[in-house]
Formats: C-alpha cells, sequence, structure tokens
C-alpha cells in the first residue's frame, strides 16, 4: 500500500535475532487522516517507538493574521479545524469581542450555541465514522455521512456555505436565522437519535470493534493532565474538565447538560464519550431552540462591528460604518486578552495582543488537535502496529488545525 | 481562590523575581525573570492552593524594535481549582531560557513551535528541533523581520530579496 516506506536497520535490539525496522507510516496514508506521518520504531510487530512528524499542512495562518484587520481574519479560521468550522469562528470572534467588550445580542448568543453544538456532532460523527472506517467497519461512516449531510444542510440555510461556514462576525452572526433552519433544526434533532442508535448497535456489540478498541491506547489520568489532553480524549481518562460547564461562556450557563465521563482512558471510552457527548449536544440544542428569543442578531456597536448587510444597502450611516471599517479597520484598545471554549478536540485557545492599530500584533492559536497529538507516542508504546491505526482514530487529530 | 490572591502568592514567595504583574479583562498576569522561570512553575504546579496542572500553551511574542525583543508567554489552568494564570519572560535575542518539560509534559511541542517560529531555545528540552518548518529552513518566520511572503528562491518567486 502506498505509504509504507520500509527500511530495515541492522541493530538487533533484544539480542533475539529480530531486527529492529523502521517504517514510516503516512503522510499520505488513508488512515492518518490527512496529511500526518508517524515514524514507527518497530520490533517485529511491537511498536517501540512513535514519533509523530506534522507539519505538512502548515500554511502559516499565524503570520497571516498579523497583516489582516480584525475583521477580515474570520474566514480563515474555519479552515483550520475544518470539520467544526462554527467552532473556531466562535474562538477567534469571542476572544476579539473579550478584547472590545463588545456585548452580543441574546438571540446571536443562542444562535452561536447551536451552530457550536451542530459543528460538535458533525465533529464527532465523522471521528467515530473513521474511526470505525480504519478499523474496518464501514457502514458506520456511510450512515454517519447520511447524518452529518444534514447538518451541513443546515449551516447551509443559515448562511450559504455547507463547511467554510464563516458565520459568526464580532458582536454576532453573519444572518438572522429563518423559518425554515429551525424547523429543520427540530427535525434533525428529532431524527438523529435514530442515527445515533444505529451507530451503537452497529458498534457496541461488534466483537472486533471492541477487541481492537478495549485496553487499547490506554492513558491514565495523571499523564493525561500533563500532556494537556483535551476534550472528549480527557474525560475518557477520567478528568472532569469541560469549559462549557466549568468557565461558562455564551449562555452554557443556562442549559441543562452532563459531561460525560469515563475512568480507563482506552480508545472504547473515548469512542463512548463521543456518542454521549452527541447525545448532550442534542439536548442543548433543543433547550436553545426553546428558549431561542427574538431581537438582533448583532450587536449596534458601530465602532467595531460592521452592520448588517442589508443595512448597508439602504442606511447612509450604516453604509459609512462600514466603509470605514473595511477602509481604515478598528481602533482596538491596546492589551492582550486570552480566551479558550471548548471545541469538539477540546481547549481552543486564542491568545491575542493588540498594539492599538487595525491589525493584530499577535495571534495565537492554542489548538488541540495539535497538543492531542503529542501522546500518540505514550498510548502507542509497547502496543501493536495495528494499534496504531485505532489510537490515531480515537485521538481524532485534524491536520488543518494541527499544522496551522 | 480569587486570581488576585495567586498574584499576591507569587510575589510574596518570589519577590525580587517578579518584574510586573497586570490585569487586562479579567486575565491576571505576572512577568517574572528568566533565571527565575523554572523555579516559579514548579512552585505554581506543586503549591497545593495553587496547582496549575494543566498547561495550556507556551508562545513566543516578537516586540521588534523594543529591548528585550521576545517574550515568551506560558498560558497555565488549573483542573481543580479552575484558575488561570498568564506568566510572560522578557528575553533579548540569542538569550535562552530554561525548558519546562520535566514539569509539563505539553511543553515539548509548544516549545519546539516557540523555537521554530521565533529561535527562542529553550535549555534542556529533550529534542529541540523544528515542528513545522522544514529542517533546513532559514530564519524564523514568525518573527517581525521576516516577509509575510518570505524570500525569494527558485521555489518562491513573489517573495522578498533577501
Amino acid at each position: 500500500m502506498s505509504g509504507y516506506d520500509v527500511e530495515i536497520t541492522s541493530s538487533d535490539v533484544t539480542g533475539s535475532g529480530a531486527k529492529e525496522m523502521i517504517l514510516n507510516f503516512g503522510p499520505q496514508h488513508p488512515s492518518t487522516h490527512g496529511v500526518l506521518r508517524v515514524v514507527l520504531n518497530l520490533h517485529g510487530e511491537q511498536v517501540m517507538n512513535a514519533e509523530c512528524v506534522v507539519g505538512y499542512l502548515h500554511r502559516g495562518v499565524e503570520k497571516i493574521a498579523e497583516s489582516r484587520n480584525y475583521h477580515s481574519f474570520i474566514p480563515y479560521t474555519d479552515r483550520l479545524d475544518y470539520m467544526a468550522g462554527m467552532s473556531n469562528n466562535l474562538a477567534y470572534v469571542m476572544t476579539v469581542e473579550k478584547l472590545l467588550e463588545v456585548q452580543v445580542p441574546e438571540r446571536a448568543q443562542y444562535l452561536r450555541v447551536i451552530c457550536a453544538e451542530l459543528s460538535r456532532i458533525a465533529g464527532h460523527i465523522l471521528c467515530v465514522g473513521a474511526n470505525a472506517l480504519d478499523l474496518g467497519a464501514m457502514t458506520v461512516l456511510l450512515y454517519g455521512f447520511r447524518d452529518r449531510e444534514m447538518i451541513l444542510d443546515l449551516f447551509e440555510i443559515l448562511c450559504g456555505s455547507r463547511m467554510t461556514t464563516n458565520y459568526m462576525r464580532i458582536g454576532g452572526v453573519s444572518y438572522d436565522a429563518n423559518d425554515m433552519f429551525l424547523q429543520k433544526c427540530r427535525e434533525f434533532i428529532d431524527y438523529f437519535p435514530k442515527g445515533l442508535a444505529e451507530y451503537e448497535q452497529l458498534l457496541n456489540n461488534n466483537r472486533i470493534w471492541l477487541k481492537r478498541m478495549k485496553n487499547v491506547g490506554k492513558i491514565s489520568a495523571k499523564d493525561a493532565t500533563s500532556l494537556g489532553l483535551g476534550g472528549p480524549n480527557l474525560r475518557a481518562s477520567g478528568v472532569d474538565r469541560d469549559l462549557r460547564r466549568d468557565e461558562p461562556y455564551l449562555v452554557y450557563d443556562k442549559m441543562d447538560f452532563r459531561v460525560p465521563l469515563r475512568e480507563s482512558g482506552d480508545c472504547y471510552d473515548r469512542y463512548i464519550i463521543r456518542i454521549w457527548e452527541m447525545k448532550e449536544s442534542l439536548k442543548i440544542i433543543r433547550q436553545c431552540l426553546d428558549q431561542l428569543p427574538g431581537g438582533a442578531f448583532r450587536a449596534e456597536d458601530t465602532k467595531y462591528c460592521m452592520p448588517p448587510r442589508g443595512k448597508v444597502k439602504t442606511d447612509m450611516e450604516s453604509m459609512i460604518h462600514h466603509f470605514k471599517l473595511v477602509m481604515h479597520g478598528m481602533e482596538p484598545p491596546k492589551g492582550e486578552v486570552y480566551f479558550g471554549l471548548e471545541s469538539p478536540k477540546g481547549e481552543l485557545g486564542c491568545y491575542l495582543v493588540s498594539d492599538g492599530t487595525g491589525k493584530p500584533h499577535r495571534l495565537k492559536l492554542r489548538s488541540p488537535s495539535f497538543v492531542n497529538l503529542e501522546s500518540l507516542n505514550l498510548m502507542c508504546k509497547g502496543g501493536f502496529i495495528a494499534d496504531v491505526v485505532a489510537v490515531i482514530g480515537s485521538l481524532d487529530p485534524v491536520m488543518g488545525e494541527t499544522d496551522k | 481562590m480569587a486570581t488576585l490572591n495567586i498574584i499576591d502568592k507569587i510575589k510574596k514567595k518570589f519577590g525580587d523575581a517578579v518584574v510586573e504583574t497586570h490585569s487586562f479583562r479579567g486575565d491576571e498576569t505576572v512577568v517574572v525573570k528568566k533565571e527565575s522561570i523554572k523555579e516559579i512553575c514548579i512552585f505554581l504546579r506543586d503549591d497545593k492552593e495553587l496547582n496549575f496542572n494543566y498547561l495550556l500553551d507556551v508562545c513566543g511574542v516578537d516586540y521588534l524594535p523594543r529591548e528585550p525583543r521576545f517574550e515568551v508567554v506560558y498560558h497555565l489552568h488549573s483542573i481543580g481549582k479552575k484558575h488561570r494564570l498568564r506568566v510572560k519572560v522578557r528575553l533579548a535575542d540569542g538569550e535562552k531560557i530554561a525548558s519546562v518539560v520535566d514539569i509539563w509534559k505539553t511543553a515539548d511541542w509548544v516549545e519546539r513551535e516557540t523555537y521554530d517560529m521565533y529561535g527562542i531555545e529553550f535549555e534542556g528540552h529533550p529534542d529541540l528541533k523544528r515542528i513545522y518548518m522544514d529542517e533546513d529552513w532559514v530564519g524564523y518566520p514568525l518573527r517581525k523581520d521576516y516577509p509575510e511572503r518570505g524570500y525569494k528562491d527558485e521555489y518562491q518567486p513573489f517573495g522578498e530579496e533577501e
């Protein structure tokens, strides 16, 4: 298969006559979920060391951010974790709002939560599906794509694009949700538990799945904390950390949901946590739809926020503000802020340094996939080569985000 | 525990090593001397009340033409106590700083990233090499004096002249 590049060295590690072999796994291998390369040191089938090599998708978005104004960097963010673009939009936009102290209208906050949770479901579906595909169960991915398509259709109704949504704006969102979106969203949350039940039926008692996932890629709570694992991967090791509950942002404090927790920290637990999280996300979306208030969908803070598109064409004032913000950029206060939110993969943080000009002085993205991949070596060491695929799948790395 | 107490506590313990503290939009920041970064980090992690067991990120910032030019920024979080802290160290070009890999394992890759992007060297790092750019890459891309389009060469006709 393409992607395997075998090199046999002459060193004899154990003295048993077996040779140590170095195997290049990736960067063009279907099971590395993108352009991840893992250099495996093998002794027979046992993995002695698994060193990740990243950077094949490095586009330098942090450098790009330094030459764009605050508004025009938003589209770059949904190209980071392209499986859950909405969360990325949100993390950046909320960091800028923290710097500017913009108050976001309540309707926009609810819409943001709905989008973030929908993209969490979309991300988790893909993770579970691709993980199963890697281990030979193709059906889950196909069922998953059927359901994910419904979420992408919802995004299309909302803002016109399916994956690179660019939906969030500083001070709110780009378009208001129409009745069609709200109705279809309700239809989706009514339907999706059935889809989830299908995945569970296919996997939970599947003997091959259990054998390949249980007690594979184990990591202890102590190691997981020290390695900075995030999101479902951390919670599968028994560390109870979810920013939606611990440091509630937007309207999460009004939502009633549980944070799933498992103890053993193996691949199976990471899978089961994701299934549970999707159920909790459905609960959150339902509550948001029930509570969704009316009103503005973007703050009317003309100093920092773009006026809505419709108004720019009909209202003189709005046109002037739009022109000023696009041509001159805004004048943010000087200072530095950090904001992190719970993305599907873990804490997605933005560290923003403003020097008072229209462009960020420095934007650092703390991408969860990058930090999660760091623990791959520890999880794979001592295991078998076939388990590497299961571990990568269960860690859910998205290379767009890892390589920035 | 209120964040103000964290800073008081650090000031009390390491009075001379704290250069500056400030708070902006609820983010508490301590600027410390580079010699004592490791000592302070061990204290922040092991102190029962502070218990910063989760290192979020290490990153560099370039403040050219200010002297000292660089800042290395550590974002810390405590999972149990649910508080955050930003620790900063100022460095001149060419100065080295102690690695915190043996305190938090997360630091391994993020320190490599900082080295890759800014050329800041971390002493005691087990394997300090570039992480995103090629091994033979010349220059440090996120420095302010590095052009956004890179330097001109055979693959990069639109880059800037060196």
